[in-house]
Parts: C-alpha cells; sequence; structure tokens
C-alpha cells in the first residue's frame, strides 16, 4: 500500500514533469516524500487543518528539485474587533447576510469565516561554481478570497573549507484580496447594528428568543468602494552560517521586508463608543498602505553525546512601531531503537502597532488609521510542545506533534470608560495543534 | 578634577592595550574556529541542518503568520495567504 501511494505519487510527479513512463522505473525510488497533516483548534473559535506535500528529488550532483502542495481550511469563529457590550450585537455578515447575534459579554465574532485554500510551489537548487549554490522557487497560492504569486532566489557561498557560509536572497510576491461583499470604504463608513427585533420574526428554532435569518441580506448601505484591490512584498534575507567545532553551529540573519498596497483586514470593524463606553456605530478599519520590517535572527545548534538542542532568537521592528521579540528552543533526544522526543518551548511578546486601539471615541475626531485587531495590539504568547518519531526503516518514519498555545492580549494604556470596565476587552487565545507526518 | 584629568589618558591607555589584547585573543581562537572535513559527522546528521524539520516549520510559520504581527527571520517573511 505504502510502496504503491509512493508510486502513485511519483508517477503523477512525473507526468508534471513531463517525463515519460519507460523513464518512471528510474526515477521512482529516487523521490522523497514528506508529508504532514495539522489540526488547530481554538477553544469556541477558529479551526483549521492543513496538509501537506513535499516532493523532492535529489540527482546526486547537488542538483536538487523540489515540489510543494498545500491544503489547508478554515472554519468558526473570530473576533471581528467589536467591543463587548452588556447586550447582544448583531452584525452583517462579510456578504451582507445578518448573523447569528454575539451573545451578551462576549467578544463579539464574525461567525462567517469559513476558507479553503492551496498552494502549490516548486524550488530549484544546483551548485553554479566551485562553493557557490543557487537556489530560485516561485509558488502560487489561492483561497475563496485571496490570491498570491510569488518567485525567490537565493544565492550562497561556501568558503574556510565550508565552515562558513554567506548567502543573499530575495524574494517578491503579488497578492491580491477580492473579500466577499467587496471593499468597504475604511473609517469613513459609519454603520450601526441592526436589532433583532427590526428584522421580523424569524424564528431560528434555538427558543433562546433571539431569532434571526441567515439569508436575509442587508440593503446595501453604499459604502463599497471597490471589488478588489492588491499588495506587494519584496524581501531581502542576508545570511551567515559558521561552524564553530564539530558539535556547534551558528546562524546569522538578516531580513528587510517592503510590503506596499491594501493591508487592511476588510472583515475587521472597530466600535464607536461614548465616554461611558456604550457602542454608537461601528467604522471599518484602515491601516496604511506601506511596511517595512526588519528582522534579525540568531540561531544555534549544538549536538550534545545522545540530542540535539535548537536555540533560536529573533528581533522584529517595523515602521507601524510594532517592536517583537521570539524565544524557541527544541531538544531533540534520542531514544532506544531509533526512537526520538523533542520538547519545544516557545516564547513571543509584541508591542502594539501605532494605530491600534481597541475602539474610537464618538467625542474624537475619526484617525487616519486605526485597527481593532487584536493582532496588532500588545500581546504575549507561549507554546510548549512535544514531539515523538519513529525510526527510519525502509527510508519510512512517522512523527506525532502535539502543541498548546496561549496568547495573552495586553492593554498597551488604554483608558477603558464605563460599562467596558466590566467587559473582555483585551482577551486571548487558547489552542492545541496536533500534527502527525509521515515521510517515505 | 586635574587629577582626574591627568589620569584619564593612563586609563585610555589601558583600555586600548586591553581591547587590543581581546582581539588578539579572539583572532587567535578565531583560527581554531571549523572543523576539518573528517570531523563532520555529528554536523552532517539530519538534526543539525538549520531547519531540520521544514514541514513543522511551514506549518509553525504559517500559525503564527496569522495570529501575531512577526514574520520572517529564518526565511523570507513576505505574504502568501491572506491570513494577515
Amino acid at each position: 500500500m505504502k510502496l504503491s501511494l509512493k508510486k502513485c505519487l511519483s508517477t503523477a510527479t512525473c507526468a508534471l514533469l513531463g517525463v515519460t513512463t519507460q523513464a518512471n522505473a528510474n526515477v521512482l525510488s529516487d523521490w522523497n516524500f514528506d508529508t504532514a497533516l495539522m489540526y488547530y483548534g481554538e477553544v469556541n473559535r477558529v479551526q483549521a487543518e492543513e496538509g501537506i506535500l513535499n516532493a523532492s528529488k535529489d540527482f546526486n550532483n547537488g542538483k536538487i528539485l523540489n515540489f510543494g502542495f498545500v491544503i489547508d481550511s478554515l472554519t468558526g469563529a473570530s473576533a471581528n474587533g467589536a467591543v463587548a457590550q452588556p447586550t447582544a450585537q448583531t452584525f452583517t455578515t462579510a456578504s451582507g447576510k445578518i448573523q447569528k447575534p454575539s451573545k451578551q459579554t462576549d467578544i463579539p465574532l464574525d461567525g462567517s469565516f469559513k476558507d479553503t485554500r492551496a498552494q502549490a510551489s516548486v524550488q530549484w537548487t544546483q551548485p553554479v561554481f566551485q562553493n557557490n549554490t543557487l537556489s530560485i522557487g516561485s509558488h502560487f497560492s489561492k483561497e475563496t478570497d485571496y490570491l498570491s504569486v510569488g518567485a525567490n532566489a537565493n544565492w550562497a557561498i561556501d568558503f574556510n573549507q565550508k565552515n562558513t557560509t554567506l548567502s543573499l536572497g530575495v524574494a517578491s510576491s503579488y497578492d491580491q484580496v477580492k473579500p466577499l461583499g467587496g471593499i468597504h470604504d475604511p473609517l469613513t463608513l459609519k454603520f450601526t447594528n441592526i436589532a433583532p427585533t427590526n428584522f421580523g420574526g424569524y424564528e431560528d428554532g434555538e427558543g433562546d428568543g433571539i431569532d434571526y435569518n441567515d439569508s436575509q441580506v442587508i440593503p446595501a448601505d453604499g459604502g463599497i468602494i471597490a471589488a478588489s484591490d492588491n499588495k506587494t512584498n519584496n524581501d531581502l534575507l542576508l545570511g551567515l552560517t559558521q561552524v564553530i567545532n564539530k558539535r556547534m553551529l551558528v546562524q546569522f540573519n538578516y531580513s528587510y521586508t517592503a510590503v506596499s498596497g491594501y493591508m487592511n483586514d476588510p472583515y475587521k470593524i472597530l466600535s464607536v463608543i461614548n465616554n461611558n463606553g456604550v457602542t454608537q456605530e461601528y467604522r471599518y478599519e484602515n491601516r496604511p498602505s506601506n511596511r517595512t520590517k526588519q528582522a534579525f535572527f540568531i540561531q544555534s545548534k549544538y549536538h550534545f553525546s545522545n540530542g540535539v538542542m535548537g536555540l533560536s532568537y529573533r528581533y522584529m521592528s517595523d515602521d507601524w512601531k510594532i517592536k517583537s521579540s521570539t524565544l524557541d528552543f527544541h531538544y531533540h533526544q534520542n531514544l532506544i531503537h531509533g526512537f526520538y522526543i523533542e520538547p519545544h518551548i516557545r516564547f513571543y511578546t509584541q508591542t502594539a502597532a501605532d494605530f491600534y486601539q481597541p475602539f474610537l471615541n464618538n467625542n474624537d475626531a475619526v484617525p487616519q488609521f486605526a485597527s481593532a485587531d487584536y493582532r496588532l495590539g500588545a500581546l504575549d504568547s507561549y507554546t510548549v510542545g512535544i514531539k515523538v518519531g519513529t525510526p527510519k526503516k525502509n527510508g519510512q518514519s512517522m512523527a506525532f506533534r502535539l502543541e498548546y498555545y496561549m496568547q495573552n492580549a495586553k492593554n498597551s494604556g488604554f483608558a477603558i470608560p464605563g460599562i467596558l470596565a466590566d467587559e473582555p476587552v483585551f482577551q486571548g487565545i487558547n489552542a492545541v495543534v496536533a500534527q502527525i507526518s509521515y515521510t517515505f | 578634577m586635574k587629577s582626574l584629568k591627568h589620569n584619564t589618558p593612563k586609563h585610555n591607555n589601558r583600555y586600548i592595550i586591553l581591547a587590543i589584547g581581546a582581539v588578539v585573543l579572539c583572532l587567535s581562537g578565531c583560527s581554531t574556529i571549523g572543523v576539518q572535513p573528517w570531523q563532520r559527522n555529528l554536523l552532517a546528521q539530519k538534526e543539525m541542518e538549520l531547519n531540520s524539520a521544514p514541514l513543522d516549520s511551514a506549518l509553525d510559520d504559517h500559525i503564527y503568520f496569522s495570529k501575531e504581527a512577526s514574520s520572517g527571520g529564518r526565511s523570507f517573511g513576505g505574504g502568501g495567504c491572506g491570513c494577515n
């Protein structure tokens, strides 16, 4: 079964390459497949499943061809940016439909969050001169409301008996956003919530006294300014890898990323509140159309007598005034008969973007840029995980990974007026990640 | 105050000598950094690769890119999905 799967995939890959069946016999055994299935689940929020297939062939002269395929699907609800209120709030979904009212004192969620993404990528690596390696690749990614195409190139030079490697990489991508229901006029468009009583007696069968109808479309509010928009990403990556001794190596990376174009989350809104914290209306968020990010990354690997430790640190800062630090620790412990166990700990902290605010106040002038997206606010997160792997037999091995992700949103100095003092304005995320990997 | 001024150049000289000493020590240390080709058996193991579990990294990057405001560092930090 496993062999036939490999044969099947190899044949498919050969077909993609245009290699004839006659040649397949030689090619079959040379391909390596790495696959993984992942489940990501937040409590009462987003659930995601993702599958990856990587097929690579080593031509034994330093030339490596790699194909990657990714499919993921998202369901569930995510925070829409509005603040919680002591009374239930009703929002339209992205496609203009009325959705179930939020339960009172819950952070309002967008329950229409549902998407499927498919991505294909190809990468070719080969030596060019002595001690020089060139790698080029491209990707194509499509989801219901998003499209991304991109290309990358990386040049690496080994010297000092291959103890030192310098690398220079560039990548560029073009992304198109096509939100369901179009792009709303950001910040300038204000709208009020629709009280459930305003749209008739549709019984939803839940017996909670709040009825709604998923198929009822709200009259057009005239706030759609475009059907789609786009952005471009340009990346530069400089790397230095140094072998220290026979047990240790270190890597330093510097990366510079420039993004320009539409970077709003088209589904995120802000509540406009009065002095007592009561929501008066809502507005769509608006982010600057340029962002430059710089990241410094240092990683060290150390081989102990029966295990390998990986420790890395990343410092990132951008011109949205976000600064972040990430510390990541892995320890690969070999067990008997080729089994292994790998604990993982990650710590992350970020400051808020300068235009982040949890709500707008109706006494203040509307700012040029504002977002209540929790991902742009101050937050800390922690990940703890463990991976267990089986020995490699006949080129096959399996691994299981289980991780727990905790994110705590923080108030970076906003005064919380009136009734909001009793509401969860800054909340966290708790998520479980489960993954199974199979190599053959 | 006067005596301080007189002392400063001496202190500076001492720091310069110490700094040169440190650089010389480091350079002599640097000459022993690295390995000979036949000493690479541990470095050549899969676990010692800079990105030893690329699928795990790709899945993690996707999660953190869609839940946090940072990306990149280890590799390119550009877009590719509408998750952020």
